[in-house]
């Protein structure tokens, strides 16, 4: 999805390029066409036709537009598009002003660098599920550690799972920790990057310490925050296997996102309406992501 | 996984020294068995597994445990969807069985000699569209109502309640005693659906051919006052502040330990779970009784009846021959009474003629026999009588339960669900 939104521009003139300079012999390319065709192309035009059906995985009746039509007069599903692109509004948003703190610090002359930046990353080695099911428990709302220490000093912790004003919040915070060291290691390698020679400057024209990071850390580190952001935006708009470990979606439908809906209705069996969901899903993102990668490219482009 | 890798280590290993001595382990057959995850039945299912080696040497039965809840409904399609299934399966009968298309994927059982002896009330609830019945009973037939704990209502000096109102005003005595009044496990979710599910007698009583109207897309939830009244239930216990604390994340487990060891007074469930309680808390299985959800008039007073499980042959399975064996094995009544009353708690009647239940029955099944031995006390659930029951209750049933969603929205959009499963199975008149 990424590398199609970025390579855009070039994308129009590849045919034409590629004809002229046909590096290899054609059968070259058969291998990788035929993989391409069967495990991409077939499914991806087959998915568009069920979700126009009513399927039971035997067989299939023509619907027309009627699963989009359930997809979106049903409240909860509803309600699901809307949870999504919350949370990955949310989510992203944290990690990248997050991110770019955390890796000012790491990237700093501070003791224990190394062991430091480790530590930042290690949330993102361990498994989602293990993690989900992990702050389930610390986030129970009479046994978990969260509430139990809360209470030791006097405050009366909320359900943060079982609250549904509160559930999605949750499980954005804890996708959150869990996400950031990815973005912060991303904006390291982008400051890293920066020649030191724009600070000595800065510094012997008398710029103070928040002025370098305004006017010379955050401009410069700009190509790390648009990975950042797209990156984390669409694993945002995608999310699935954390809600999943952490609430099912629950309670009742609160913390419901797109994929938790879509994989519901694949569980009860309407096949189609959870095709159709996908090709919603797959909209969705195309349409809030690739507009969001072009603005961030041609604005670095005019810099 | 390790386990099933071991097994296959050890066959593998097993073979090759079968194929150095030149042994005579041409009949060695493994017969593949999918079975639900509640302790009891699994408890259960080995067991038949056992016997059924035991009885036919070289014979391997492979016991897979799969999930409950609809992650069991995801899997058991998917699987045979793909023809993936195990030989013989545990589902569940009734609504649910008609959605796994068992035409296409269950084997014809109609005309084995055992369904002589299985209960008709059983055969209709595993017959598929086209009048074949494709399974035999796995386990016993349950209540569904509400557990409840004996010592606090001797302690409080209460009364089995007739009416709703006196359920409530029980509730009220329980809270004021500092026990927590209706016990309710939203981190199960499907357990959140038993007021509506168990109030079906009262429907049925109310309106005797909702089941037949509703199946016809003529009687809905949210116009029917008696159907209502399920969803009405939750919202009232809700709002009058009776539930345990951690009401979203409690689990089934913890369900049943308040209930046995008297942290709650009322559990609305089903009495397979009494199976569960006789094995994580055998001193208390007696402190749990059971008494129909109550309705409105002291006189129509019944229990919501449930159907065991089914056991199924896959019928795309490699030992369709052996399977039916094992089927006609786990139905015969050496196996279906005999080796189940040995090796779980009774929970419920059987349905297998000539099973008789014991004398020394748990408390909770004992408590059930009044609504059998009278006429016109007992129901089948609404899932046995119609085809359609839609995959979104418990997820409403929790948004009621916990004050997310008033009663008459969410019957409203559990309509709208019925309506999107019975499209789904291709039923006239949608």
């Amino acid at each position: 999805m990424t590398t199609v939104a970025l390579d855009t521009p070039k994308a129009t003139s590849t045919p034409k390029a590629l004809r002229k300079d046909l590096r290899y012999p054609s059968w070259f390319y058969l291998p990788a066409g035929t993989i391409y065709f069967i495990l991409f192309l077939v499914p991806t035009v087959a998915s568009l036709y069920f979700s126009l059906t009513r399927w039971t995985l035997f067989n299939s009746t023509f619907i027309g537009l009627e699963n989009f039509q359930q997809f979106f007069r049903e409240p909860f599903l509803f309600q699901s598009l809307i949870n999504t692109v919350i949370f990955a509004v949310i989510t992203s948003g944290a990690k990248v002003v997050l991110g770019l703190l955390l890796a000012v610090l790491l990237t700093s002359n501070i003791a224990l660098r190394g062991f430091l930046r480790s530590v930042v990353f290690f949330p993102v080695l361990v498994s989602v599920i293990g993690v989900g099911i992990t702050f389930t428990v610390l986030m129970h709302p009479t046994q978990g550690l969260i509430n139990t220490s809360l209470e030791a000093i006097g405050i009366d912790g909320p359900g943060w799972l079982t609250d549904p004003r509160l559930a999605l919040f949750s499980v954005a915070l804890v996708d959150i920790w869990r996400g950031v060291g990815l973005a912060t290691v991303i904006y390291m390698a982008g400051i890293v990057s920066i020649p030191q020679d724009y600070y000595e400057a800065s510094r012997i024209d008398g710029a103070r310490p928040i002025q370098q990071f305004f006017l010379i850390t955050v401009p410069l580190v700009r190509p790390a925050m648009v990975t950042v952001i797209i990156l984390s935006f669409i694993g945002g708009l995608r999310l699935f296997d954390l809600v999943w470990a952490m609430t099912r979606g629950g309670p009742g439908f609160a913390s419901d996102v797109m994929a938790s809906v879509i994989y519901k209705q694949y569980q009860a069996g309407f096949y189609g309406l959870s095709t159709a969901g996908n090709v919603v899903l797959f909209m969705l993102i195309a349409c809030l992501a690739v507009p969001l990668a072009i603005f961030l490219n041609r604005r670095e482009v005019n810099q | 996984m390790t386990m099933k890798m071991t097994t296959r280590l050890a066959r593998g290993a097993a073979l090759s020294t079968a194929a150095i001595l030149l042994a005579t382990s041409a009949n060695a057959q493994t017969l593949t068995f999918f079975t639900g995850n509640d302790q009891a039945v699994v408890a259960y299912s080995e067991a038949v597994a056992e016997a059924f080696e035991a009885a036919n040497p070289g014979v391997t039965v492979e016991v897979e445990v799969g999930p409950g809840g609809t992650e069991r409904d995801n899997m058991v399609k998917s699987r045979l969807a793909t023809g993936t299934m195990s030989d013989v399966f545990v589902y569940n009968a009734g609504s649910l069985f008609q959605a796994i298309n068992p035409m296409q994927t269950t084997v014809d059982l109609s005309n084995e000699p055992w369904q002589d002896s299985i209960l008709e009330s059983f055969k209709q609830t595993v017959t598929a569209q086209d009048g074949t019945v494709r399974g035999a009973p796995f386990g016993m037939a349950m209540g569904g109502g509400v557990l409840y704990n004996k010592p606090i209502y001797e302690e409080l000096g209460l009364e089995v309640p007739m009416t709703w109102d006196q359920f409530m005003s029980n509730n009220q005595a329980v809270a004021d005693a500092g026990y927590v009044p209706v016990i309710q496990t939203y981190g199960d979710t499907w357990t959140s659906q038993l007021f509506v599910l168990a109030d079906y007698f009262n429907v049925q009583a109310a309106e005797p051919d909702f089941a037949e109207r509703y199946t016809n897309n003529e009687a809905k939830y949210a116009t029917s006052e008696a159907a209502m009244a399920g969803f009405q239930y939750l919202e009232d216990v809700n709002e009058a502040g009776y539930l345990n604390e951690d009401y979203g994340a409690a689990t089934l487990a913890d369900g049943l330990r308040m209930v046995a060891t008297g942290e709650g007074a009322h559990y609305p469930m089903l009495t397979f779970a009494l199976g569960t309680i006789g094995q994580n808390y055998p001193d208390n299985l007696n402190d749990v009784g059971f008494f129909a959800i109550p309705g409105d008039s002291p006189d129509v007073n019944g229990a919501t009846i449930w159907m065991p499980t089914g056991l199924y042959v896959a019928s795309e399975g490699p030992n369709v021959e052996l399977a039916k064996q094992f089927v006609a094995f786990a139905a015969s009544p050496e196996i279906a009474c005999d080796l189940q009353m040995e090796v779980a708690p009774v929970t419920g009647p059987f349905l297998v003629a000539g099973c008789e239940l014991p004398e020394d029955v748990p408390a909770g099944v004992a408590d059930m026999q009044p609504y059998f031995e009278a006429d016109g006390r007992t129901a089948p659930a609404l899932e046995f009588l119609s085809p359609i029951k839609g995959p979104n209750l418990e997820n409403l049933t929790v948004e009621v339960g916990s004050g997310i969603r008033p009663a008459a929205e969410a019957a409203e959009l559990y309509d709208e669900d019925v309506r999107k499963q019975a499209q789904q199975l291709g039923l006239e008149g949608w």
